[in-house]
C-alpha cells in the first residue's frame, strides 16, 4: 500500500480542525448522526439480542438435534423424490385443487364486497372522522387475530366445514382488503371530490362517478393479491382446521396414513397451482396498471 | 509518455449492437480533453472501456504504460485506482456521510477486511479532509449525503476521485444532472484539479460550447467513430453539424447567436 | 355540442355496460364457487351475527381464565421470540442468497437462476407441508416451528432482497467497481448501506406475519401460543381461549405500533 505519495505534508488548517469530530479515543469520526442512522442501529441490535434471548430460553426437550436432522432429510428425500398416490386418485386431488381455489374465490369475493363498503366508511377523505377511527380500530383487531383463529371461532357456532373455513377466511380478507382499498380512495385527488360536492351530488354519485373510477385498477390489483393469499390460507385451513380442500388430504396423508409419498404428491400439486396462479396474477396486475 | 492509448478498439453488445469501431486516440500527461457526440454515440462506453468496467471487443488499452486490455482480479483493481471516475448521477451511497463517500475512493488500495468494515487509518482521514476543504465541503463532512444538493453531490464524487491518488479522471456527463450554476463551479473545479495537481482529465460532455471553453483538445465521435480529433480552437461550425449529423440551425447552441 | 353529448352517452353506455358484465360474471363464479365447496350462502352470511353473538356471551375472560395468564403470556413471549428468532436468522441466510440472485452482484449467471429457482420453491411449498414433513423426526418441539418458519420466510425474503439489491445497487456499485473495490467492500460499503432500511421495514413486516402463522402451526405442531388456543378450544374451555386470542391481538397490535414508528424514522 503506498498511502504517502501525494499525502499532505503539513497538518490540517484551524478552521478545518474545527469541523472535525473525533472520538474518546482521539481518532477521526467517518459516519453520519442522524436520527435514522441511530434507529437503524439500536433496531438490529435490539432484533440481534432477541434472537439471542430466544435461542438460549427454548425448550428443546433434549432432543437429538443430528438425529433429527438426518431423519428430516431422508423423509425430505423420499417426500421430493418419490411422489405417488395411494389413497387417492389424480383426479380426485385435481378436483380437491378445484374446492380449495373455490373457498379462495367465495372468500375473496365476500371480503370485496364487504371491503368496498367499510372502506368508504374509514377513508378519510369520504368519512367522518370520527367513523373512520372506530372503523380503523376494528379493522385493526380483525386483522391481529390470526385466520385460523377466526376459522375455528366460526366452527364453534356453524360446524367445521366450507362455512366455517368461508366465513374465516372472508373476515380476515375484509380486514386486509378495507385497509388497502382505503388507501387507495386516500391517494385520490380531493378536488375531484370537492367539485362534484360543490355541483351538489350525493354521496353515491360521488362513490359511483369519481371514487370508483380512480381507484377502481388499484382496488382490483388488491383483490388479485388477496386471492393468491387466500388460496394458502384455505390450504392450510383444510390441514389445521378440516376445511376441505386439498389442504384436507395433506392432513389425512400426513397425520393419518404416514405416507410421505402421497404427501409428496400433494406437495407438487399445489406448488404448480400456486406458481401458475402468481404468474396470472402478474400478467393480470400488469394489464390492470 | 501518453498517460492513455487506445488502438483500434471496437465493442460490439450482444454480437449486433456496434458501439465503438476502431477507435485510436492517445492522451497526454496534463491534458484537458472532452469527448463530444450526439446521444448513443459510443461517448460512455469509450469512457468505460479506459477504466474496464466495459470490455472491448478488439484493440488494445495501455494506461500509464501498461496494456491493462486482458488484467483481471487484483491487478484490475490497482489498475482501476490509477483512475478516478465522476458519473452524471453522482453515484454516491446516499445513506452514508460525505466522509464515507470520499473514503471510498480509498477502498481499492486496502485489503478485503478493512474495507469492507470501513477501518481507514488517520492519514487517510486527515486527507480526504484536505480535499473536502479544498472543494469547500469541510461543513458538511458529516452530513448524509442525501442531505446535499445536486452540485454538493458531485463535488463529493470529484473528492471520492481526488482520494484515489489518480493518474487520470474520467467523467461522464458530469453536469448533465446540474442547474446552470452548479455546473460553472463544477467546471471550474476540473479545470483547477487538472491545472495545479496535473491530473489529466478526460470527460464526456453534451454541450458543445462548454466543452470549447473549457478544454485544450475536443474529440469528436460519431456512431462509434472518431470524426474529429484536435484542438478546441479549430473546431468550426460546420464540424460540429458533422459530429451532430445535423444542418445549420438545428442545434441548441445556434440559438446562442 | 350535440357530437359531444353523443359521445358522452356512448361512453355511459359502454361504462354500464363493462359494469354489467363485471357484475354478472362475480355472480355466476361466486355460483359455481359456492356450488363446489357446497357453501350455503345464506347460511354463511347468518353465520356472522350467530358467531357475534356466540362471542360476546361465551367469549370473555373470566376469573379462572385470568389465574391461566402467566401460563398464557409464558407461551406468547416464547411464540414471539421465536418469531423473531426465525426472521432474523432468514433475513441474514436470505440477504447473503439474495446477492448471489441479483442482477448487479450474481456471481454467474447460472448461479443467480439456480438461486431463484430455489426461493421459488421454498416460497411455495406451504409451511403446512413443511411443518408435517419436520413433526416426523422433531416431534412436538419449538424446533419443527423454527425450521417451518425458516424455510418459507427465508423463500419470500430472498425474492424481496434480490428487487431490493436490484433496485438500490446499480449506481453504487458501478461507483465503486470503479474506484477498485472488491466484491466485499462494495457489498458491506455499497449495498449493505443502502439497503438496510428496506430490510430493516420488511423484518419487521415478517416478524408479525410470523407471529400469525406461528400460531397454526402450533396448532398442527403442538407447541407454543397456537397449542395452548387448541388445548382450551377442545375443552370447550371458551373464556380461557378468548384471553389466548385477546393476548395475540395485544401482540400483534403493539408491533404494528412499534414497526409504525421506526418505518417512519428509518425511511
Amino acid at each position: 500500500m503506498n498511502e504517502s505519495a501525494a499525502a499532505p505534508k503539513s497538518a490540517l488548517s484551524f478552521e478545518v480542525q474545527r469541523q472535525v469530530r473525533k472520538s474518546l479515543t482521539g481518532r477521526i469520526k467517518t459516519g453520519a448522526v442522524s436520527r435514522s442512522g441511530m434507529a437503524v442501529k439500536v433496531t438490529v441490535m435490539v432484533l440481534l439480542a432477541l434472537s439471542l434471548l430466544a435461542f438460549f430460553t427454548f425448550d428443546y426437550k433434549d432432543i437429538d438435534f443430528a438425529d433429527a436432522v438426518r431423519g428430516t432429510l431422508t423423509n425430505a428425500a423420499t417426500l421430493f423424490a418419490e411422489p405417488r398416490l395411494k389413497y387417492s386418485t389424480a383426479t380426485a386431488v385435481l378436483y380437491q385443487l378445484f374446492v380449495t381455489f373455490c373457498l379462495g374465490i367465495l372468500s375473496t369475493i365476500l371480503g370485496a364486497v364487504i371491503a368496498f363498503f367499510g372502506a368508504l366508511l374509514c377513508a378519510r377523505n369520504i368519512s367522518d372522522p370520527r367513523v373512520s377511527a372506530v372503523v380503523k380500530s376494528v379493522v385493526a383487531f380483525v386483522r391481529a387475530v390470526p385466520t385460523i383463529l377466526w376459522v375455528l371461532i366460526f366452527a364453534v357456532t356453524a360446524g367445521l366445514g366450507s362455512v366455517a373455513a368461508v366465513s374465516g377466511l372472508t373476515f380476515h380478507s375484509a380486514g386486509y382488503l378495507i385497509k388497502a382499498y382505503a388507501e387507495s380512495i386516500e391517494e385520490m385527488d380531493y378536488g375531484t371530490i370537492e367539485a362534484l360536492k360543490a355541483s351538489g351530488a350525493g354521496f353515491w354519485q360521488i362513490v359511483f362517478q369519481a371514487v370508483l373510477p380512480s381507484s377502481i385498477s388499484y382496488m382490483l390489483a388488491w383483490t388479485f393479491m388477496r386471492f393468491e393469499i387466500n388460496f394458502t390460507n384455505a390450504i392450510a385451513m383444510g390441514a389445521a382446521a378440516g376445511a376441505g380442500g386439498i389442504g384436507y388430504n395433506l392432513f389425512m396423508a400426513g397425520y393419518f396414513y404416514f405416507d410421505l409419498h402421497e404427501m409428496g404428491y400433494l406437495t407438487y400439486v399445489i406448488v404448480l397451482a400456486v406458481i401458475l396462479l402468481e404468474t396470472a396474477a402478474t400478467k393480470i396486475k400488469a394489464k390492470v396498471k | 509518455m501518453p498517460v492513455l492509448e487506445l488502438r483500434n478498439v471496437s465493442k460490439t453488445y450482444n454480437n449486433t449492437t456496434r458501439a465503438l469501431h476502431d477507435v485510436s486516440v492517445t492522451v497526454e500527461e496534463g491534458e484537458f480533453v472532452s469527448i463530444i457526440g450526439p446521444s448513443g454515440a459510443g461517448k460512455s462506453t469509450l469512457l468505460r472501456s479506459v477504466n474496464r468496467l466495459v470490455d472491448a471487443t478488439r484493440g488494445v488499452v495501455i494506461l500509464d504504460g501498461q496494456d491493462i486490455t486482458r488484467v483481471r482480479g487484483k491487478e484490475l483493481r490497482r489498475v482501476r485506482t490509477k483512475t478516478g471516475m465522476i458519473f452524471q448521477h453522482y453515484n454516491l451511497v446516499n445513506r452514508l456521510s460525505v466522509m464515507e463517500n470520499v473514503l471510498h475512493g480509498r477502498l481499492g488500495h486496502k485489503s478485503t477486511f478493512s474495507g469492507a468494515l470501513g477501518l481507514y487509518t488517520e492519514r487517510e482521514k486527515e486527507q480526504a479532509f484536505f480535499i473536502l476543504e479544498r472543494l469547500g465541503l469541510t461543513e458538511q463532512a458529516y452530513k448524509r449525503c442525501d442531505e446535499l444538493s445536486g452540485g454538493q453531490k458531485q463535488r463529493v464524487g470529484i473528492a471520492r476521485a481526488l482520494m484515489q491518488e489518480p493518474k487520470l479522471i474520467l467523467c461522464d456527463e458530469p453536469i448533465a444532472s446540474l442547474d446552470p450554476n452548479a455546473s460553472k463551479i463544477i467546471m471550474d473545479y476540473l479545470r483547477d484539479i487538472n491545472k495545479t495537481m496535473k491530473i489529466t482529465c478526460l470527460l464526456n460532455l453534451h454541450q458543445v460550447d462548454v466543452a470549447i471553453k473549457y478544454s485544450e483538445r475536443i474529440i469528436g465521435l460519431t456512431a462509434g467513430r472518431v470524426t474529429y480529433d484536435g484542438p478546441a480552437q479549430k473546431l468550426d461550425k460546420k464540424t460540429i453539424y458533422e459530429i451532430y449529423q445535423s444542418n445549420e440551425g438545428e442545434l441548441i447552441t445556434d440559438m446562442k447567436e | 355540442m350535440e357530437k359531444r353529448r353523443a359521445n358522452e352517452i356512448q361512453i355511459f353506455k359502454k361504462r354500464k355496460l363493462v359494469f354489467t358484465a363485471a357484475a354478472a360474471a362475480v355472480i355466476l363464479l361466486f355460483w359455481t364457487a359456492s356450488f363446489v365447496t357446497q357453501y350455503d350462502t345464506l347460511l354463511g352470511l347468518s353465520s356472522f351475527p350467530r358467531a357475534f353473538a356466540w362471542i360476546i356471551k361465551s367469549m370473555v375472560p373470566n376469573a379462572k381464565a385470568i389465574e391461566r395468564l402467566p401460563n398464557i403470556l409464558k407461551k406468547l413471549a416464547e411464540t414471539a421470540l421465536l418469531s423473531v428468532a426465525v426472521t432474523v436468522c432468514s433475513a441474514i441466510c436470505a440477504f447473503f442468497f439474495a446477492l448471489l440472485g441479483s442482477k448487479t452482484t450474481k456471481a454467474n449467471p447460472l448461479l443467480a437462476r439456480v438461486v431463484r429457482i430455489v426461493a421459488a420453491f421454498f416460497r411455495n411449498v406451504p409451511d403446512v407441508v413443511w411443518a408435517m414433513l419436520l413433526m416426523f423426526s422433531f416431534g412436538q418441539n419449538v424446533l419443527t416451528g423454527f425450521f417451518a418458519m425458516f424455510l418459507t420466510t427465508f423463500g419470500l425474503l430472498t425474492r424481496t432482497f434480490i428487487e431490493t439489491i436490484d433496485e438500490v445497487s446499480n449506481d453504487c456499485v458501478e461507483a465503486l467497481d470503479a474506484a477498485g473495490a472488491n466484491y466485499m467492500q462494495t457489498v458491506f460499503q455499497g449495498i449493505l448501506p443502502s439497503s438496510i432500511a428496506e430490510v430493516i421495514t420488511w423484518v419487521l413486516f415478517m416478524i408479525e406475519t410470523n407471529i400469525r402463522s406461528s400460531t397454526l402451526i402450533g396448532i398442527l405442531t403442538g407447541t407454543g401460543i397456537g397449542y395452548l388456543f387448541d388445548l382450551y378450544y377442545k375443552r370447550l374451555d371458551y373464556p380461557s381461549a378468548s384471553l389466548v386470542v385477546l393476548s395475540i391481538v395485544v401482540l400483534v397490535i403493539l408491533l404494528e405500533i412499534i414497526s409504525g414508528g421506526i418505518r417512519k424514522v428509518i425511511l
